[in-house]
């Protein structure tokens, strides 16, 4: 274990690859060789859409788009280590945890087109809840159904994206002392990404947050967010403490948002180039596809077909997403109710002409 | 004289008050180094510094937690919520406090805050940028709520919600914040709780606030094309509401068209035609009619034309309660 080079605040952080992809600590993280390869595959694939998708808002498919690049290894990693009957509980950037849970990029990207909104795509069914962007809103959502999933006897478990400025919500708060209380089987996973829009995380709070959980009574872990086995692994370990009834975890990932907040954002207004260069430097994707190469467990003909997958897979996206047409009006009102009112019913033939 | 932006009206109103007054400060998330998502506060924080300019964490209910505490110690606050929809998390500091504190201390300690919400839809925004929460802060007792339609009253309006003794919600329209005015930054004029008639027309007042001022002018417009003349009133002050400006503009229309984004049920409209009709009654041609948004959640970005109320719309219902 070893520090990245952002913090020396004296808390520990968890890691298993130095940036130049070496081991520092036990890489042993319990996935087979195939398991290990499809980490790389994601974070290849979600960095290839992500770029797409700042592309597809530049040349108006998108309405406004929040980029993650440089988040990928900690979402790969944590969306890796969950099983098909959890459920995740998303902010707004986390499109990679999203479709390494399944879901489509094209029904996700439909919020992002303005033709619906945080959950076009069906969240039951792919054990990923809209997106959601009143900040911190979600983490409370994510104690709700692990009590719910604790009190069926299941032992499923729910873990809740939230950045570093969602921390500072009072729901993050009500979040974390519901989870201890009720010892929900929930992980409450920070992307601490440096930045919440302008702000930097040194002006957010001032302690780490995962110093924070023995106080609401539950384990708290820091790891480096752009070593996807770290985060593997410690969010492995808060499923199986979940998993077995020992109740919620708190996991902080120290990564940074090498993009703009969103594609409407100038960070030239509030940060340095030069901060963003260190950053690029310690490229979670690179550290990751060196660690497999120089053990062995892939090629760089594995590299390079995962990112010929990713060309033809966005391009795909691409086209699907560009022939989606505008919804009909009435999808303003068909959805409000089960049983829309008389007086609903009257608004829409109204606007619709008895459509 | 140069053409001023709202955008630019509402910043040279922060700038001025917290030139004259070294008790305002200004604060809210982003507020600061950034400006502002929507730039209001530019230049704020270098001219005034992080004293008196500062971003807050992400925390709205403290935001307008820490006005209560500030205005108990002597200060101006002058919060922002970054957008009307979250703006939420505030509301039970805000209604319970910000609102009531001048009342349960029997006058002893007043509550001079301002809070600016970029507030209603018509940008294309996402889920929660597109929210109407007029209702909410009007329904609450002890809170004043201005919608200030054009830079010049935007101005006008900021400066007098952040000297007021009393709590004021600036509900600023964002669909407008790049419209341009040309005119004096001033003070003088209409005061929180009066209205403006923008238009005089004889067939039928439109009454409104806001971005769909401008879609009134617009319809106003095209109606006196058709020989229908309609008087525009710009409600401005939605708490305390103008009933005498009101009731005398439609005694001489006898007809009136509200027109307003936010839902129909319980919607300002309700409000207005209550009043309209106790004011006025004696003088009603036609029953009145409100052009508002569908009782639906703000709709996404292709579908909100759908929802907000268009020119034609407006028309139809000006023409219909003229043929009544
Ligand atoms: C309750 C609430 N307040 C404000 C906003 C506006 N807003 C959107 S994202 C954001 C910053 C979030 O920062 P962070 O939690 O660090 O997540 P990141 O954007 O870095 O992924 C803000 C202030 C919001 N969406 N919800
Ligand atoms: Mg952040």
């Amino acid at each position: 274990m070893s520090a990245p080079e952002t913090t020396d605040d004296g808390f520990p952080t968890l890691r298993c690859l130095a940036p130049d992809g070496t081991p520092v600590g036990d890489v042993e993280v319990g996935l087979d060789e195939e398991g290990l390869r499809a980490l790389l595959r994601w974070m290849i694939l979600a960095r290839r859409l992500d770029r797409e998708c700042m592309a597809l808002q530049r040349q108006g498919e998108l309405t406004v788009y929040p980029p993650f690049e440089g988040q990928e290894a900690a979402q790969v990693g944590s969306a890796a280590a969950l099983g098909p009957r959890d459920m995740v509980f998303p902010s707004f950037r986390e499109l990679a945890a999203a479709i390494v849970r399944g879901v489509d990029a094209v029904e996700y990207l439909q919020y992002h087109r303005g033709t619906w909104h945080g959950g076009p795509y069906d969240p039951l069914a792919t054990g990923f809840a809209p997106i959601c962007v009143p900040v911190a809103t979600q983490l409370v959502h994510a104690v709700g159904w692990a009590l719910g999933a604790k009190l069926d006897g299941s032992d499923a478990c729910a873990l809740a994206y939230f950045g570093d400025g969602a921390a500072s919500e009072g729901d993050f708060h009500e979040a974390a002392n519901l989870a201890a209380v009720f010892r929900a089987p929930v992980i409450l996973f920070c992307q601490n990404n440096g930045w919440a829009i302008s702000v930097p995380s040194r002006a957010q709070f001032a302690a780490p947050i995962a110093a924070r959980a023995p106080g609401y009574g539950m384990p708290g872990v820091r790891v480096d967010g752009n070593d996807v086995l770290a985060v593997y692994r410690a969010t492995r370990q808060a499923v199986e403490r979940a998993r077995a009834g020992d109740g919620p975890s708190l996991i902080e990932a120290l990564t940074y948002r090498i993009g703009p907040h969103t594609t409407a954002d100038d960070p030239t207004r509030y940060r340095d180039e030069a901060e963003v260069e260190r950053w690029r430097a310690l490229d979670p994707i690179v550290r990751y596809r060196r660690f497999l190469e120089a053990v062995g467990v892939a090629d760089a003909g594995f590299a390079a077909a995962c990112e010929a997958e990713a060309e033809a897979w966005v391009g795909t996206v691409r086209a699907e997403l560009v022939a989606l047409g505008a919804p009909p009006a009435s999808e303003v009102f068909d959805h409000v109710f089960a049983e829309p009112p008389a007086t609903l019913r009257r608004q829409r033939e109204e606007a619709l002409g008895g459509a | 004289m140069p053409e001023i932006t709202m955008v630019g009206a509402l910043n040279a109103a922060l700038r001025d008050a917290l030139d004259e007054d070294p008790r305002v400060l200004v604060f809210g998330e982003d507020v600061g180094e950034l400006g502002g998502v929507f730039r209001v506060t530019q230049g704020l924080q270098a001219a005034f510094g992080r004293d008196r300019v500062f971003d807050t964490p992400i925390s709205e209910s403290g935001i307008a937690g820490m006005c209560v505490g500030l205005a108990m110690a002597g200060w101006r606050p002058v919060a922002e919520m970054q957008f009307d929809g979250f703006s939420y998390p505030a509301l039970d500091q805000v209604i319970s406090h910000v609102a009531k504190y001048r009342e349960r201390t029997r006058g002893r300690v007043g509550m001079p805050v301002t809070i600016r919400i970029p507030s209603f839809g018509g940008i294309r925004g996402k889920e929660h940028h597109g929210e109407s929460p007029e209702t909410y802060y009007v329904h609450t007792a002890g809170l004043k709520v201005v919608a200030p339609a054009d830079p010049l009253d935007a101005y006008r309006l900021l400066r007098l919600a952040i000297a007021d003794p009393d709590p004021v919600i600036v509900l600023e329209p964002k669909s407008r914040y790049w419209s341009k005015a040309e005119g004096e930054l001033t003070t003088e004029g209409p005061g929180i709780g009066r209205a403006r008639v923008l238009r005089d027309g004889s067939a039928c007042a439109l009454i409104s606030y806001g971005a769909m001022v401008a879609r009134c002018l617009e319809a106003a417009e095209a109606l006196e094309a058709e020989g229908v003349p309609c008087a525009v009133v710009d409600l401005r002050s939605l708490s305390p509401l103008d009933v005498a400006t009101l009731g005398e503009v439609v005694r001489s229309t006898g007809r009136a068209v509200v027109v307003h984004e936010a839902p129909l049920t319980l919607g300002l409209g309700a409000e207005v035609v209550a009043r309209v009709v106790e004011e006025a009654f004696d003088h009603l041609e036609a029953p009145i009619r409100r052009v508002t948004g569908w009782d639906v959640p703000y709709p996404p970005a292709s579908l909100e034309q759908v929802y907000l109320p268009s020119v034609e719309r407006i028309a139809r219902a000006v023409r219909e309660v003229v043929a009544y």
